[in-house]
């Protein structure tokens, strides 16, 4: 997907004045960020499990060479192929490839944010490959050409109304309908495709480097009819879903599916050993692994950005943050919106034109507390603040006035005379222009703060004066 | 002290001077003192903050006895990011991490060191007013200071503390934010003092002086009759002699 982050304050600007989309996102918190909530309450040692299922990330993280090498002995043994994609091109023409050479026609698709970072589905309907989303929410916005709005749930900012209307459209339904008719209209639509599909293309929730199994969860049941009924399936995983052991898989859907919906287990949850043995019925005859970078060793390389390599993209600190339900999913501009997006997006697709999303947070904390396994956003916003300006040439980029902002600021800090009198003369400067200690209005660069808020007027008699009267008083 | 508490919230100051001094707490304002770099670090100008926190170091070092600030972000700030900025620099870490062991935000040495039991046998806390409290992040979250300010202004007496929905939502200042991102950090604002004056309460309190200039603002653009004090005023008249109304020493 081209990345489009330099638009966040025009995407947030347009979504603050979007009714329909501020409702959808009460829902976010209301829902997915209560549910979690209670569920983390009523999971006895839940604090202790997330701190196992963090320890479980670093470790495999800090040694996965070695995971990933067990997983790709493991998957060829169980008679499947593994290819590593260093970016979303390789990756995509290794599928394309793929296609062509088993004369695929369609393609159905289960949820997956990396074949997002691909455009996966646009590169085959491009090349005459039908490609079909088979998540109710992925199908909703493959329908309006949009991109996901949230990691777990893509089409979360659309209306009921909406989604009728929009299947009236492609499919002739009665725009009336409810949502019990809406899902019915589109798993009829889907079934008839899944008799169709040749291929199919599925996310990985978590890959076993012992057993070389890949686990998807859902909660409609799609990603088990695309990994049972295509002749052939390809798995595409972020390099950073591997978790060592089958033991160590039980814990991490326990906190995955806690974290994302609030659920104790999501209604399906489906491993798959590679490609149908003689003696089994069901399932491919051919099953693909694709493991991509796609700029994940640049997070695994920086030891301040490694943790975003934990994440489990279970969404709760879209729900937990804020900004995210102020400005919604599509002014992050790319796949990944919200805190973990503010992090991943600029290190996967530029900082330089993703600037401004590091510095797009109040740094609340709210993300990090919501994280089921603890991933500092905040300091790794902080991070990617520190390298816009003061990094490498090829990622700095801050204007002339702000520099000289700060360097004024530190010179005033550096002797409590100069910062003394730097508050007396803002006092008499500002005076005549203030009304009841405060200002209205200021120029730039504050004049953000006054569009709807006043700004006080420094005290004329700051602290440390009247500290200094209260002594002599005292003691003289 | 805090830079912002000493040039637009010198009241703050001195209620909590006012406050420690009434349980018997010698108090000092080395003179010295400016800011703690956070505006800057925040906004990674981290070059610049180093050289604000140098001073900050020198400056306390030079110190003995509890720092106590009326503020989580920068207790959190010389705590939590001193140590970060200082990598590489053995010294001057050492130097963060004493003077880091000495700070306390102001209710978490009310409530930890000196124990909230002698605040209200010896004193008595007593105002009539209702008020609601909202939770500042960097005190929630970085400093982890969650149920002592629940706490003080649960136990004074004729204060009722009517409950907020989503108190723990941040009310969109976060420095630099505020006006790099003045529309979402206003819609974030506007959710907040709905959701306070939802409560009915004269007063929201809250512990950060950021914060409370932030909610300050957007109440008096509004018109509105709600106040937002800090939590140090708020206890300082509770416990101060009947006739000062504000807390302030005549
Ligand atoms: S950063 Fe944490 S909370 Fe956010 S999606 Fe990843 S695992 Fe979930």
């Amino acid at each position: 997907m081209l990345p489009k982050t330099e638009r966040f304050k025009q995407g947030a600007r347009e979504t603050l004045a979007d009714p329909v989309i501020q409702e959808s996102m009460e829902a976010v918190y209301n829902g997915f960020h209560t549910n979690r909530q209670s569920a983390g309450q009523a999971t006895e040692g839940w604090d202790a499990q997330r701190d196992r299922g963090r320890a479980i990330k670093e470790h495999t993280i800090a040694n996965l060479d070695y995971y990933l090498e067990m997983l790709t002995d493991k998957v060829d043994a169980n008679g499947g192929n593994v290819f590593f994609a260093e970016d979303t091109a390789a990756a995509t023409e290794y599928i394309l490839d793929l296609a062509r050479a088993r004369d695929v026609k369609t393609v159905i698709k289960s949820k997956s944010m990396v074949s997002e970072e691909m455009s996966l589905a646009h590169e085959m309907e491009a090349v005459g490959i039908e490609a079909v989303e088979t998540d109710l929410g992925e199908y909703i916005i493959q329908l309006a050409g949009e991109a996901p709005y949230h990691i777990i749930a893509p089409a979360i900012h659309k209306s009921q109304d909406q989604v009728a209307e929009m299947f009236a459209e492609t499919t002739g339904t009665d725009p009336g309908q409810t949502p019990e008719e809406l899902t019915t209209t589109a798993r009829g639509m889907l079934r008839e495709t899944f008799q169709r599909a040749d291929m199919s293309v599925t996310g990985v929730n978590f890959a076993v480097a012992e057993s070389g199994s890949i686990v998807l969860v859902t909660n409609e049941g799609n990603g088990r009819m695309c990994t049972s009924i295509p002749r052939v399936h390809v798995a595409v995983m972020g390099m950073e879903k591997i978790v060592p052991s089958m033991q160590d898989l039980g814990m991490m859907l326990r906190i995955l599916i806690r974290s994302a919906t609030g659920q104790r287990i999501s209604s399906y949850v489906t491993m798959v050993n590679g490609p149908r043995r003689d003696e089994e019925e069901d399932g491919p005859e051919e099953f693909h692994l694709v493991i991509v970078d796609n700029g994940r060793m640049r997070l695994l390389a920086d030891p301040n950005l490694r943790e975003a390599l934990y994440c489990l993209r279970c969404g709760a600190c879209l729900n937990a943050c804020p900004v995210y339900r102020k400005v919604g999913g599509h002014s992050y501009g790319w796949v990944y919106p919200g805190p973990i997006g503010a992090v991943v997006s600029p290190v996967l697709s530029g900082l330089k034109q993703a600037k401004d999303l590091p510095f797009a947070s109040s740094l609340c904390g709210a993300c990090r507390e919501a994280c089921p396994v603890r991933i500092d956003i905040p300091n790794m916003l902080l991070h990617l603040r520190h390298q816009v300006v003061e990094g490498p040439r090829e990622v700095r980029s801050v204007g002339r006035v702000e520099r000289l902002v700060w360097k004024a600021w530190r010179f005033g800090n550096m002797k409590p005379g100069r910062f003394r009198t730097g508050g007396k003369i803002a006092n008499l400067l500002g005076r005549p222009f203030a009304r009841g200690g405060t200002f209205r209005r200021v120029p730039p660069p504050l004049s953000g703060w006054t569009r709807s808020r006043d700004l006080p007027l420094p005290a004329s008699t700051p602290f440390r004066d009247r500290f200094k009267k209260r002594r002599s008083r005292g003691r003289g | 002290m805090t830079c912002l508490v000493d040039q637009f919230r010198p009241e703050v100051g001195e209620s909590v001077v006012n406050v420690l001094e009434r349980l018997g707490v010698e108090v000092d304002f080395p003179e010295g003192q400016t800011c703690c770099g956070q505006p800057a670090f925040n906004s990674g100008f981290q070059s610049e903050a180093r050289e604000v926190a140098r001073h900050f170091l020198d400056v306390f070092d030079a110190t003995e006895g509890p720092i106590i600030v009326p503020s989580g972000s920068c207790g959190a700030m010389v705590r939590k990011f001193y140590s970060e900025m200082f990598e590489g620099e053995a010294a001057e870490r050492e130097r963060a991490r004493c003077v880091g062991e000495r700070i306390y935000e102001f209710t978490e040495f009310l409530v930890d060191v000196l124990g909230a039991d002698d605040l209200y046998t010896d004193l008595g806390p007593h105002m009539e007013d209702t008020a609601t409290y909202h939770q500042c992040c960097h005190l929630e979250r970085e400093l982890g200071v969650d149920h002592q300010p629940a706490e003080l202004l649960g136990r004074v007496k004729g204060l009722e503390m009517l409950p907020m929905y989503r108190s723990e939502v941040c009310c969109g200042f976060g420095g630099t934010f505020a006006v790099k991102f003045a529309d979402v950090s206003t819609a974030m604002l506007d959710e907040k003092l709905d959701n306070a004056a939802a409560t009915g309460a004269s007063t929201i309190v809250a512990g950060d002086t950021g914060c409370i200039m932030h909610m300050a603002g957007g109440l008096r653009r509004r018109g509105s009759d709600q106040q937002v004090r800090h939590i140090a005023e708020i206890l300082d008249e509770a416990t101060g002699p009947g006739d000062q109304a504000n807390g302030a020493p005549a």
